[in-house]
C-alpha cells in the first residue's frame, strides 16, 4: 500500500514537470505582457528594460528553470497584474472556487445518481421520461448559455436571486465562505446548477445504464427469488455494484469542475481562481497563469490518487488482489 | 399639458436645479446617507497611485487621492490640490504651484508641499508606471509649506496637462510604511500602498477585495462640498451581459462599459437610462508607408508607399456606413486623426468627402496594380469598441478597389507588439491624448523613431523638417505660435495621409433614471459629480 502511494505520488511529480514544460512553451504564444503593464508613454527603451527585469528576454529553458526551481519552494513570484504574490492571490481565490465546485458536486451526485435510480427503475414512467428530455438539454446547451439563462429568469425577471457575486463571505482563519450568510448561501445557487448540470446529467445516465445492466444480472434475479426486499436489492445489491464507474467518473469530475469552473466563474463575476485565471491570459500574467495550471494539474493528480484509493474501500476484488501479489 | 400642474412644475424645477446648480442640490441631499452601487468591466490593478497608468486603475484612485489639478468633463483643466499654476516670470523652466490651505490627509496629517515635492519624486522612480509623463522634470522643491517649484529641462509650457493622474501621497505615511517608491516587480514583494491607503481624496477607503468588491466612504474632513453619494460600493463585472443584468435588476445603480448592441434596448427599458458622449480616444488605420516591400503582400514593391494607393484607401472608406452598422451610432465619424477638444483639432481637418469607389479603383490601376495586390490587416479584438467588426467592414470596402485584405485579428497583448516591433504593414489603432494637445499624437505617432519619441509610429513615417517642428514645440512658451507650428505639422501629416482615421469612440453609461452622471472624455466618471433627481 505504502509502496503504491509512493510509486504514485513519483509518478505525479513528472505528470507536474510535463505540465509545467507544456504550459511553459505555450506562454510563447500568448502575447507580450509588457504592453498591459505600462502607459503608452513608455518609451521602447524602458519597455525593454523592463523585460530584461522580469526575465523575459532569458533563453526559453533559463526561464523554465528559474520557473521549476522558485516553485518547487513555494515561490510562484509577484503577479504582473495585481502585484501581489500569486501564492497568496490564488490561495485567497481558491475557498471561493471549492466551495462552488463541492456545492455543485454533491448536486451532481445527489440528483444525479436519485434520477439515474428513479429513471432505471421506472423506466416507462412520465417522471422518467421528462427528466430524461430535461437532462438532454442541459447537456446540449453551453455553460455559458445556461449561466446567462438562469440570471435572466432569476435574477432579472423573477429578482430572486442575485445575478452575480458571492454575497458576503464569513472569514474563519483564513478562510472566507458564503454558507454562513443568507447572501451568500443565496448567490451560490445559480452558479452551482450552472456549473453542475452536466456533471448531474453525466453521472444519471452512468447510474441509469449501469443499474440496468446490473438489474438484468443473475444474482439479482436470485436475490428477489429469495424474498429480499425491493429496497434490499435495489439499494443494498444493485445500486453498490454500479458505484465503481460511478466514483471513478465523479471524481474525475470533481477536477473537472474546478478546472472549468472558469466559464461559470466568469459568467457568475464568481472571485474565483478561474476568474482569476481568465483575467490573467487577457493581460498575459504569466506568474499566475503558471501557477494556476500547476495547481489544476495538482488537483487532477490529488484526485486520482484518491479514487484509486476508494476503489480499495469500495471494491473487495482488489484487496483481494493486492494481498495475493504481496505474498 | 399637464407639465403646468403644481406638482410636476415643482420636479422640474429641481431636475434644473439639480444640472444648472449643483452645489445646491448636493447640500439638499447629503442630508440623507446615499449608496452607489457602481460596476465597470475590470477593477483596478492597485492602489499604489504610482504604480500603474491604467485606466481602471486611475479612476478610481481619484476618489481616494487627489491630483494637484483636475480634468473636468469638458476637458478644461480645475484647481484640485493646486489653487493656482504659472510658468515663473524669471524663468521659463520653472512650473510654480501654489497649493490648497486646510487640507488633511484621511488620517489627519496635514498635507503641504513637502507631500508634493515627495509624489513628485516618487512618481518619476525607475519603477513609476508615470514616469514618462514626468520625463522632462529635473528637480522639485518646496519654496514655503504651500508653493513648490518644479524645475524642467527646458521651457515646458504644457507640464500642467501632464498632472491630471499624478496623485500626490503623505511623506510620513509613506515612509513610516516604507513605501517610498512604488512596486518593484523584480524585488519579489509586495508593496504595502497596493493595498492601503492615504489621500486626501474626496472618499475613504473602507474594504478592498480586489475584483470583488471595494467600499468607499465620504471622508469627513474632505476640503470640499460633501457629495451627494456618501458610500461607493464598486464592483467589477466582467461578463457584459451580467453587468447589463445586475443593473437590470437592480443589483447596481451604474455601469460603466455598456456593450454597443445593447445601448438601444438598454434606452427602452423602464427605470433606466444611457448617457453618452465622446471618449478621448479615435481609432484609425495605418501602414508602412516607408519600406521597399512589404511582409504580407503579394506586391513587388510596397503599395502604401504611393500617394495614389493612400487616397484610394481613403476614397473607399465609408464613414457613416461603419458609424451606422457597425457602431450603431455610438461613434464620431472624423478624418482628423484625434478628438475634437484636443488643442489644434479643426473643423476643417475632420471634415470627409462621400466615398468614390470608381475612382479608388481606377487609382489602384493608375499606381501599377491593374490586378489589385494583396496585404494583411492586423487588428485587436478586445481592445476598442468593434475593433475586430470594423477592420472586418474595411476590409470588405477595400475589396471594391481590388485591395484584398486579408484579416488578422487577435487579442491586444499580440496585437500592439507587432505595432512595436515594426511586424505589421497595415494596422488598426486607437488614441486617446490625456494631454488634451496635439504634441502628445505628434510625439508617440509621427515623430521619427528615436529614444522616446515614435514608440507608435508603426508607419515609420520620418519628415525631418516634421521631426524638428514637433521638438521645437516642447520648449515654445508663446502659444499662439505653437499652435500655429501646430497647424503646420498638422498640414503636412494630412497631405501625406499618415493616418486614415475612422471615427472618435463614443462612451456610454448606463444608470437608475434618477441619477446623473455624465460622461467623461477620459472615462474617469467622477462619483463627486453625481447627483440625485426625484
Amino acid at each position: 500500500m505504502l509502496a503504491y502511494i509512493i510509486r504514485r505520488i513519483l509518478q505525479s511529480v513528472l505528470v507536474m514537470l510535463v505540465v509545467a514544460l507544456v504550459s511553459f512553451a505555450l506562454f510563447r504564444f500568448v502575447g507580450d505582457p509588457i504592453n498591459s503593464m505600462v502607459g503608452q508613454e513608455t518609451s521602447i527603451a524602458d519597455r525593454d528594460a523592463l523585460r530584461d527585469q522580469l526575465g523575459l528576454n532569458d533563453p526559453f529553458l533559463s526561464q523554465f528553470a528559474t520557473f521549476v526551481t522558485r516553485a518547487a519552494q513555494g515561490d510562484f513570484g509577484i503577479s504582473y497584474r495585481l502585484q501581489q504574490p500569486v501564492m497568496e492571490l490564488i490561495l485567497s481565490r481558491l475557498p471561493a472556487t471549492l466551495e462552488l465546485a463541492l456545492v455543485s458536486g454533491v448536486l451532481a451526485f445527489v440528483f444525479g445518481v436519485g434520477f439515474g435510480v428513479y429513471t432505471a427503475l421506472r423506466r416507462n414512467g412520465w417522471a422518467s421520461n421528462t427528466i430524461m428530455t430535461v437532462s438532454l438539454i442541459g447537456v446540449s446547451l453551453p455553460t455559458f448559455l445556461i449561466g446567462v439563462l438562469l440570471i435572466w429568469v432569476f435574477a432579472v425577471e423573477l429578482q430572486w436571486l442575485p445575478s452575480f457575486g458571492r454575497g458576503e463571505t464569513v472569514e474563519i482563519g483564513g478562510w472566507t465562505t458564503g454558507f454562513l450568510t443568507p447572501t451568500g448561501r443565496a448567490s451560490l445557487i445559480l452558479p452551482a446548477i450552472t456549473l453542475g448540470l452536466y456533471q448531474m446529467t453525466l453521472i444519471m445516465r452512468l447510474v441509469r445504464a449501469e443499474m440496468l445492466e446490473v438489474l438484468r444480472t443473475d444474482y439479482i434475479k436470485f436475490a428477489r427469488a429469495r424474498g429480499l426486499s425491493n429496497r434490499a436489492v435495489n439499494f443494498g445489491h444493485a445500486l453498490k455494484n454500479t458505484m465503481v464507474p460511478v466514483i471513478t467518473i465523479t471524481g474525475l469530475q470533481l477536477g473537472s469542475i474546478i478546472a472549468f469552473a472558469i466559464i461559470t466563474e466568469t459568467v457568475f463575476q464568481w472571485p474565483g481562481v478561474g476568474a482569476l485565471f481568465i483575467n490573467s491570459v487577457r493581460f498575459v500574467d504569466v506568474p499566475v497563469m503558471a501557477a494556476y495550471l500547476m495547481m489544476i494539474a495538482l488537483v487532477f493528480v490529488i484526485i486520482n490518487l484518491i479514487v484509486d484509493l476508494l476503489y480499495y474501500a469500495v471494491d473487495p476484488r482488489l484487496r483481494v488482489d493486492r494481498a495475493a501479489t504481496r505474498h | 399639458m399637464s407639465i403646468f400642474t403644481k406638482d410636476h412644475s415643482f420636479t422640474r424645477a429641481r431636475k434644473m436645479l439639480s444640472v444648472s446648480a449643483l452645489a445646491l442640490v448636493m447640500t439638499s441631499v447629503s442630508a440623507n446617507a446615499e449608496t452607489l452601487r457602481w460596476a465597470r468591466v475590470a477593477d483596478a490593478l492597485t492602489l499604489d497611485p504610482h504604480s500603474q497608468n491604467e485606466g481602471p486603475t486611475s479612476t478610481l484612485l481619484h476618489h481616494i487621492y487627489e491630483t494637484l489639478v483636475g480634468r473636468a468633463t469638458d476637458g478644461s483643466l480645475t484647481p484640485r490640490l493646486a489653487t493656482d499654476w504659472r510658468i515663473s516670470e524669471e524663468d521659463p523652466t520653472v512650473w510654480i504651484f501654489t497649493l490648497r490651505e486646510g487640507v488633511t490627509f484621511h488620517d489627519g496629517s496635514e498635507f503641504n508641499a513637502e507631500d508634493v515635492v515627495f509624489s513628485l519624486n516618487r512618481v518619476r522612480a525607475e519603477s513609476s508606471g508615470f514616469k514618462a509623463l514626468h520625463s522632462a522634470v529635473e528637480s522639485v522643491s518646496m519654496v514655503d509649506d504651500y508653493t513648490v517649484h518644479v524645475k524642467m529641462s527646458g521651457p515646458s509650457p504644457l507640464y500642467v496637462q501632464n498632472l491630471t493622474n499624478t496623485f500626490i501621497m503623505d511623506q510620513g505615511w509613506a515612509e513610516a510604511n516604507d513605501v517610498v517608491e512604488p512596486q518593484n516587480f523584480a524585488a519579489g514583494e509586495e508593496n504595502y500602498a497596493v493595498r492601503n491607503t492615504n489621500g486626501t481624496g474626496p472618499y475613504t477607503l473602507v474594504s478592498r477585495d480586489p475584483e470583488v468588491r471595494t467600499v468607499m466612504a465620504a471622508f469627513e474632513g474632505h476640503w470640499d462640498e460633501s457629495p451627494a453619494v456618501t458610500e461607493i460600493i464598486y464592483t467589477p463585472i466582467s461578463e457584459a451581459a451580467t453587468r447589463v443584468a445586475a443593473l437590470l435588476s437592480g443589483e447596481v445603480d451604474v455601469v460603466q462599459d455598456v456593450p454597443v448592441q445593447d445601448i438601444a434596448r438598454l434606452e427602452q427599458t423602464e427605470g433606466v437610462k444611457i448617457t453618452t458622449g465622446p471618449e478621448n480616444r479615435n481609432i484609425f488605420f495605418a501602414y508602412d508607408m516607408v519600406s521597399d516591400t512589404l511582409r504580407s503582400s503579394d506586391a513587388a514593391d510596397n503599395p502604401f508607399k504611393k500617394p495614389e494607393i493612400r487616397e484610394a484607401m481613403a476614397l473607399v472608406l465609408d464613414r457613416d456606413a461603419i458609424q451606422q452598422v457597425v457602431m450603431r451610432g455610438q461613434s464620431q465619424p472624423s478624418a482628423a486623426p484625434l478628438p475634437p477638444f484636443v488643442n489644434g483639432w479643426t473643423e476643417e481637418m475632420n471634415a470627409y468627402g462621400s466615398p468614390d469607389v470608381e475612382r479608388a479603383a481606377q487609382l489602384v490601376v493608375e499606381a501599377g496594380y491593374p490586378d489589385g495586390f494583396s496585404v494583411d490587416l492586423n487588428c485587436p479584438n478586445d481592445r476598442y469598441l468593434n475593433d475586430e467588426a470594423i477592420c472586418q467592414a474595411m476590409v470588405g470596402m477595400l475589396g471594391r478597389a481590388n485591395i484584398n485584405a486579408n484579416l488578422v485579428s487577435q487579442t491586444r497583448s499580440l496585437h500592439f507588439p507587432l505595432i512595436e516591433n515594426w511586424e505589421t504593414d497595415f494596422y488598426l489603432l486607437g488614441w486617446g491624448v490625456p494631454t488634451f494637445d496635439s504634441a502628445y499624437v505628434f510625439n508617440f505617432l509621427v515623430h521619427t523613431r528615436e529614444d522616446a519619441y515614435g514608440s507608435f509610429n508603426g508607419s515609420r513615417y520620418s519628415n525631418p523638417e516634421v521631426d524638428a517642428k514637433i521638438e521645437s514645440l516642447e520648449t515654445m512658451t508663446d502659444l499662439e505660435a505653437r499652435d500655429a507650428t501646430i497647424a503646420e505639422i498638422w498640414e503636412q501629416v494630412m497631405e501625406d495621409r499618415v493616418f486614415l482615421n475612422v471615427h472618435n469612440q463614443m462612451l456610454a453609461y448606463a444608470m437608475r433614471d434618477d441619477i446623473n452622471l455624465d460622461v467623461h472624455p477620459e472615462n474617469q466618471p467622477k462619483m463627486t459629480t453625481v447627483t440625485f433627481s426625484d
